[in-house]
């Protein structure tokens, strides 16, 4: 039988606030233990919750990033359960009300086309400490740094059907957040992690199948990987005639497998009610027009634009557009050279590949914008080849200064003088004088091709420098004037 | 110089008859001899008193005095004192000392009182008789066989007892006024947010609020002066500005519209305590009151809605405590849910557990939508019965509880017949309105006390209805025969 796949995510996005979500404490990942915990993080008694405006504004943001209804008047709910890493006993989050409702989320994907994704809802709430298994003598460690920090959770309709459109939407979701600055979309501190909901039917049909939610998986590949495994999985059952078991799995990345975490039946009753320590969240159209006012040209905006401005491909705008450094570096480029297809190509060959290659971030890059484009600029301006171009990108790599310092200092630019080429070229005619001969008893393509062996004497006779097309231009005169001559 | 109101200490103070020292000394030693027959503190650090003592008289000789500099306060345990136990009445916060005061604890120090020391209560505020405490019963200074009344009972009797000149409480659903009528004092419970939570162990977050108790109105203005404002640690407190309660408080009565709800002069209310009640808010006509009768429909739905809203809300402000980070842990614990179910079963007492059951049951799903949704569309109903009435009157008044303080043990196996001691306060708590409890008269040599109730933010009104009614009696000035040192 013909499987659908159908997946929902969630993801909980931590939010970039300089202070948790409810207490003063510093939100920086990597602190000491419990070094990040207030009284008010530690749950002691008479503390209280003081919401902090910014995750607000940084929800609303994302609402109108997605075009979502913003919710005017949010609730906090209180989410009842006991576990040593979550301090009061419950956890604030909004159930019944949530800051974002329901949106559309249009994501590229890599063939060119593009796919809309819905999102049901997204809501604030604090994420919970950790529980620490190792070093303590068979005793649980509890670290309360990371209690208390603004999450927002992105719940999208079931309409996801494979784990390219998965990692598709996920990509775009991490471009749109980082564009908007709201989270540093840091997967693998956790900034941003992904509970799936699969299921499987029969094709063509309707109906939802049981699903497994399978949780906390912090990168593309896992999830991709998570996806790919559970719906083998799924599919091996339905096809031996067996059923899925509602139940959360999880994914463990060394084996490549999910596995069963707890099963639906002996699920918490959360005893959600509206947290009577905080008022609801009441905004106006005036606050909401603030912050629609402020927002960055997002990513799907600006992909269109490069398309329609530039004339770039479908994919190269995608990949240019994807993260707003790279979109803002390109542009930059741009500026300082003013051609974009060869911007375009550059940033994406050259630049893209050295960054891989060293594992640096683009916000190291040895080369800046600016000077990519001064760069370019003697291409255009005939001051020296695209292949000479990468030589010098490759020293101005090694921190060897500007392009033009570098062109200088290795007298790299292209001789375009042409009293020095005639004589490079009379000397690579006197001293091939059997290839002169084949060349003037030759006649159309051959004539072309031993032309072309004369080019490349010349050019290595100037290390590259010569001017390639006054090259061909002189060799052909020259070798013209012979051909009369006789 | 026990038996004076805090005025009258603070013009002793300004006049050097006696220095803060002086003054806290001789409660000090009060408390040290005679607590024991009442048990009403469970917190007393004498060097820090004597510390905060001559830092008043420093302020006091300086000239930076405040009305409360110099003047020893006793604070509920409810209120979290750095460096010094807050326990909570519970053997859950036995071990617990806070590094950190509660907003209104600083309050009073930056004012320059004096930390007096800690009153027992009910645990976690629990109960209308104080029998609930894990360091045992208050009782009450009128009659040792009675309960104060509960849950601020440690403060109510601290005060009655002239241990204390003046002390704070938390009211829930009458655990300010209660007390304070079945003790004989004047207890006021503010508007909710009008006195911030920050620092106050929770009990139930939307109805709690802190208050001042002491002999007389003027006191409670004065205190009341020094406890409320905004609080940007507590999103619940208001940022209505707060006037000098004290201002206001000689204003006469005259054209006063004053409603009596005929649901509270019903069946259940003592007669002799209704008698009370009648010739106070007689005395108030003869100042120019107008007093007429008002209805408040909804009154029979708020013992039900009230222990639904209360218990859900305890049921979840209470689950920190598990034994984890601070407070009681039960003995080698074998895994977390054992550290979980022993720590709880031996850390809290019968009524907070009684409490956190009902509250999980309002809340579970299948639950939620006829208990603790249908418990908050009453308390819309109990409120709106509130502002109609406010549109026809000034003030409401009526008896603070259906009769005088009860015998120790009478109700303490019976939670229903508890429970209907808070009939009359109850419904001031779930629509959050200022009520006060005054000194109305004696019933069988025991206290029972006038309630006032007035509009949100309007505790200047009733601290000045308090106050002419103090004017033209006595009752407030009355002393409990066997308490010693009384005049």
């Amino acid at each position: 039988m013909q499987w659908e796949t159908v997946i929902g995510l969630e993801v909980h996005l931590q939010l970039a606030t300089q202070s948790k979500i409810f207490s003063g404490s510093a939100t920086t990942f990597g602190a000491a233990p419990n070094t990040q915990a207030s009284a008010v993080d530690l749950a002691m008694p008479g503390m209280l919750p003081v919401l902090n405006e910014k995750a607000v504004r940084y929800a609303v943001m994302f609402g109108l990033g997605i075009g979502a209804e913003i919710g005017m008047r949010s609730v906090f709910d209180r989410k009842n359960y006991f576990y040593p890493d979550l301090p009061k006993g419950y956890q604030i989050s909004q159930f019944h009300d949530p800051i974002v409702g329901r949106g559309e989320f249009e994501i590229p994907l890599e063939d060119g086309t593009t796919r809309t994704i819905g999102i049901t809802r997204a809501h604030l709430e604090e994420d919970a400490g950790k529980s620490l298994h190792e070093d303590f003598h068979g005793q649980t460690g509890i670290d309360l740094n990371r209690a208390g920090t603004p999450l927002l959770e992105i719940v999208t309709e079931p309409e996801i059907r494979s784990a390219a459109e998965a990692v598709a939407y996920l990509k775009s979701l991490h471009s749109l957040v980082t564009y908007l600055g709201i989270s540093d979309g840091n997967m693998a501190q956790g900034s941003m992690r992904c509970d799936i909901n699969l299921s499987l039917r029969p094709a063509g049909t309707t109906e939802l199948g049981t699903r497994t939610e399978i949780k906390n998986v912090n990168s593309f590949r896992f999830v991709e990987k998570a996806i790919r495994h559970e719906i083998a999985r799924q599919t091996d059952i339905l096809e031996d005639g067996g059923r899925i078991v509602q139940e959360t799995r999880l994914y463990d990345a060394e084996r490549d497998e999910t596995r069963s975490m707890r099963s639906k039946e002996v699920a918490n009753d959360y005893r959600y009610f509206p947290e009577p320590d905080l008022l609801p969240v009441v905004i106006d159209a005036a606050y909401v027009a603030g912050i629609r006012a402020e927002l960055p040209e997002l990513p799907n905006a600006r992909r269109e634009r490069f398309v329609r401005q530039f004339g770039l491909s479908a994919y190269d705008a995608m990949v240019l557009s994807d993260n707003r450094e790279l979109a803002d570096y390109f542009e930059a480029v741009v500026d300082a050279c003013s051609d974009a297809k060869m911007a375009a190509n550059w940033v994406q060959v050259e630049l893209l590949g050295q960054l891989n290659r060293s594992e640096t971030a683009l916000t190291d890059s040895p080369v800046a914008a600016a000077d990519l484009g001064g760069l370019l600029q003697r291409i255009l301006d005939g001051s020296i080849s695209g292949k000479i171009a990468k030589q010098v990108f490759e020293a101005m790599w090694q921190g060897e200064g500007s392009a033009d310092a570098i062109i200088e200092a290795r007298s790299l630019k292209q001789v375009s003088d042409s009293g020095a080429l005639e004589a490079m070229v009379d000397e690579v005619i006197a001293a091939n004088p059997a290839q002169v001969e084949q060349y003037l008893a030759a006649d159309g393509a051959r004539r072309k091709k031993l032309l072309g062996f004369f080019v490349g004497q010349v050019m290595k006779s100037s290390r590259g420098q010569a001017n390639p097309p006054l090259v061909n231009q002189l060799l052909a005169a020259k070798l013209g004037e012979r051909n009369t001559d006789r | 110089m026990h038996d004076k109101t805090v005025a009258e200490l603070a013009q002793g103070l300004r006049d050097r008859q006696f220095t803060s020292v002086e003054l806290t000394r001789s409660f000090l030693d009060r408390i040290a001899a005679l607590d024991n027959r009442y048990n009403s503190f469970i917190g007393v650090d004498e060097a820090a008193a004597l510390s905060d003592a001559q830092a008043a008289d420093q302020r006091l000789a300086a000239g930076d005095a405040t009305a409360l500099t110099g003047i020893p306060v006793a604070h509920k345990d409810i209120f979290c004192t750095a460096g010094m136990r807050t326990s909570c009445g519970s053997r859950m916060l036995d071990n617990f000392v806070p590094p950190y005061d509660a907003t209104l604890i600083r309050r009073f120090r930056r004012a320059g009182a004096v930390l007096l020391g800690k009153t027992n209560m009910d645990e976690f505020a629990m109960g209308s008789s104080n029998e609930t405490s894990y360091y045992g019963a208050v009782r009450n200074p009128w009659n040792t066989d009675l309960v104060p009344g509960g849950s601020s009972g440690g403060s109510a009797a601290a005060v009655a007892a002239l241990l204390a000149p003046a002390a704070t409480g938390t009211d829930t659903g009458g655990s300010i006024r209660q007390p304070a009528a079945f003790c004989g004092i004047t207890g006021l419970k503010p508007t909710y947010g009008r006195v911030s939570r920050l620092g106050m162990v929770a009990f139930a977050s939307s109805l709690d609020q802190a208050g001042p108790m002491a002999h007389s109105a003027r006191d409670c203005a004065v205190l009341l002066n020094t406890m409320a404002g905004h609080d940007s640690g507590d999103a619940t407190s208001s940022e209505m500005p707060v006037p000098d309660y004290t201002v206001t408080l000689d204003q006469p009565l005259r054209g006063l519209r004053i409603g009596l709800p005929q649901e509270y002069f019903g069946e259940g209310l003592d007669v002799a305590t209704g008698a009370r009640i009648d010739a106070a808010l007689r005395e108030l006509e003869a100042q120019g009151a107008m007093v007429s009768e008002v209805s408040l429909p909804h009154s029979h739905l708020t013992i039900p809605a009230y222990y639904v809203i209360a218990p859900a809300e305890a049921s979840t402000n209470l689950a920190r405590f598990d034994g984890v980070r601070y407070g009681y842990r039960c003995p080698d614990p074998v895994d977390l849910h054992d550290l979980y179910t022993r720590t709880r079963e031996q850390g809290f007492g019968d009524e907070v557990k009684r409490r956190i059951l009902v509250g999980t049951y309002a809340l579970s799903a299948g639950y939620y939508e006829a208990y603790y949704k249908k418990a908050q569309q009453v308390r819309r109903l109990i409120k709106q019965d509130f502002m109609r009435c406010f549109e026809q009157v000034d003030v409401i008044a009526g008896p603070t509880t259906p009769g005088p303080a009860f015998a120790l043990g009478a109700k303490s196996d019976d939670p229903i017949a508890m429970y209907l001691e808070d009939v009359y306060t109850l419904a001031v708590n779930l629509a959050g309105l200022p009520g006060m409890s005054v000194p109305a008269g004696l019933v069988d040599g025991s206290p029972v006390g006038l309630q006032l109730i007035g509009r949100h933010f309007d505790e200047a009104r009733l601290l000045n209805v308090a106050h002419r009614f103090q004017q033209a009696t006595d009752w407030h000035r009355r002393r409990p025969a066997d308490v010693e040192g009384a005049q």
